[in-house]
């Protein structure tokens, strides 16, 4: 039986106004993916056929989950050692 | 004769109605009843999972992967015990094993016996509908004899499972097998032949191969299409390769084809669980894991075949004790994406097919 592979391919963007190309002309199931980036990370893509959030409603604010939004109800947990 | 001008209007299905399953909201414009778009709105179940996920330790993530993809609970905690087990190189014990396999087929058959009474009551037929549940609950019955709940169950834990099966429950699991086997044969006879179905589910919303690959399709929805993809024997995990079962596939990859996969496969899924049994060896079933784990800095995705198709969970660690980014990729995601080019050209009553066979869950979609 021939092997099957998982391929990843990575690359690293500037995280002030992040942005870079769409591959939903390559890959139509990017679509949705690209949009929960945008909504999640605030990644802009360039040539995205309708870029909108997806999870959060329009007009929301922050990309939540990003390191730097923190919410009050998240409580930390005592460092254990 | 005078011809008659018709004008499209917009409609929004959605988010309160029993045809979407859930609270998935589709905007669809309409020449009559034919759907010339359609614009599926989702996010209304959004709960921040994988926000939640990094600020909680790995063990405590266990009980939250439940409420992703709540029909099929026992197949997200086994996907996330596995992908932390890799992580952090634990080996479970063979019996643990076996006990998650038969736990992860029984509920891929409780999953699809649900889609098959929702899918059916979506076509009007209600009698279906009492049918799979009665059947289903025989197994509710059995994880709530071994887990104590009834829908999420929280039974995996990183190195084993919580509690250990008795030959008692061993017993009763197969006689519900064997009555539901009976069972899905009076389904058949109910609907399979049916005339009023075939003529709602043949050549109705085909996906054809090429587009179900471009959207990432996976599960019974890409099986149908023809294409045998299935990782419990193409990326095999656990014990699958020492069971014997066939990839269930069909040619067309219209509503009528996921149905008759789903069925099919709840037939492989008795037979698999049957020889588990046969083969569960004795033993522990759990391994030493230390409380607080520290996986190394590092990265690992790894995914199983969940009754919707390809469940992963991609973990980022930066060596401490939570991790610092779990992705969750989700089947009924990527899934739910293809609706809006099956959709155009359908009448409505069609696309309600379409979304029923289709098997989302917007628990795990919106996370």
């Amino acid at each position: 039986k021939e092997n099957k592979v998982y391929i990843a391919i990575k690359t690293t963007i500037p995280r002030e106004g992040a942005e870079m190309g769409s591959i939903t002309s390559l890959w139509r199931g990017a679509d949705w993916l690209e949009r929960e980036l945008y909504d999640m990370f605030g990644i802009k893509f360039n040539d995205h056929p309708d870029l909108r959030r997806i999870l959060m409603w329009d007009g929301y604010e922050g990309y939540p989950l990003r390191k730097d939004f923190t919410s009050p109800e998240i409580i930390k947990l005592p460092e254990v050692k | 004769m005078r011809t008659l001008k018709t004008e499209e209007f917009m409609v929004n299905m959605g988010p309160q109605h029993p045809s979407t399953h859930g609270v998935l909201k589709l905007v669809l414009t309409l020449d009559g009843e034919i759907v010339k778009d359609c614009v599926p709105h989702i996010g209304f179940l959004h709960r921040g999972m994988e926000k939640i996920f990094e600020n909680r330790t790995y063990h405590q993530i266990m009980p939250y992967t439940d409420r992703l993809d709540y029909l099929a609970s026992m197949t997200n905690n086994f996907a996330y015990a596995l992908a932390v087990e890799k992580m952090v190189g634990v080996k479970i014990p063979p019996r643990a094993e076996y006990i998650r396999v038969i736990m992860a087929e029984l509920q891929r058959i409780a999953s699809h016996l649900i889609w098959f009474s929702t899918f059916a009551i979506d076509l009007g037929a209600t009698t279906p509908f009492l049918y799979g549940f009665r059947e289903r609950e025989l197994i509710i019955d059995l994880f709530e004899a071994a887990s104590g709940n009834r829908l999420t169950y929280n039974y995996f834990r990183i190195g084993g499972i919580s509690r250990d099966i008795n030959p008692a429950w061993i017993e009763q699991a197969k006689k519900a097998l064997d009555n539901i086997a009976k069972q899905i044969d009076q389904y058949e006879i109910l609907l399979t032949g049916n005339p009023i179905f075939t003529e709602r589910t043949k050549n109705i919303a085909v996906i054809k191969p090429e587009l179900a690959k471009s959207y990432g399709l996976t599960g019974p929805n890409l099986r149908s299409c023809g294409i045998p993809l299935d990782l419990r024997l193409d990326y095999p995990y656990s014990v699958y390769p020492e069971l014997e079962f066939n990839v269930i596939t069909a040619k067309n990859g219209d509503t009528f084809d996921r149905y008759k996969v789903r069925l099919d496969e709840i037939r492989e899924s008795i037979k698999m669980i049957k020889q588990a049994f046969d083969k569960l060896p004795e033993g522990d079933i759990m391994t030493k894991v230390p409380k607080v784990l520290k996986p190394e800095a590092g990265e690992i995705y790894s995914a199983i075949e969940s009754p919707r198709g390809e469940l992963g969970f991609y973990i980022v660690s930066d060596g401490s004790q939570k991790p610092q980014r779990c992705k969750v990729r989700a089947p009924s995601f990527a899934n739910l994406a293809i609706i809006p080019d099956i959709a155009k050209g359908l009448m409505i009553s069609d696309l309600v097919a379409l979304t029923g066979s289709i098997d989302i869950v917007l628990g795990e979609i919106d996370r």
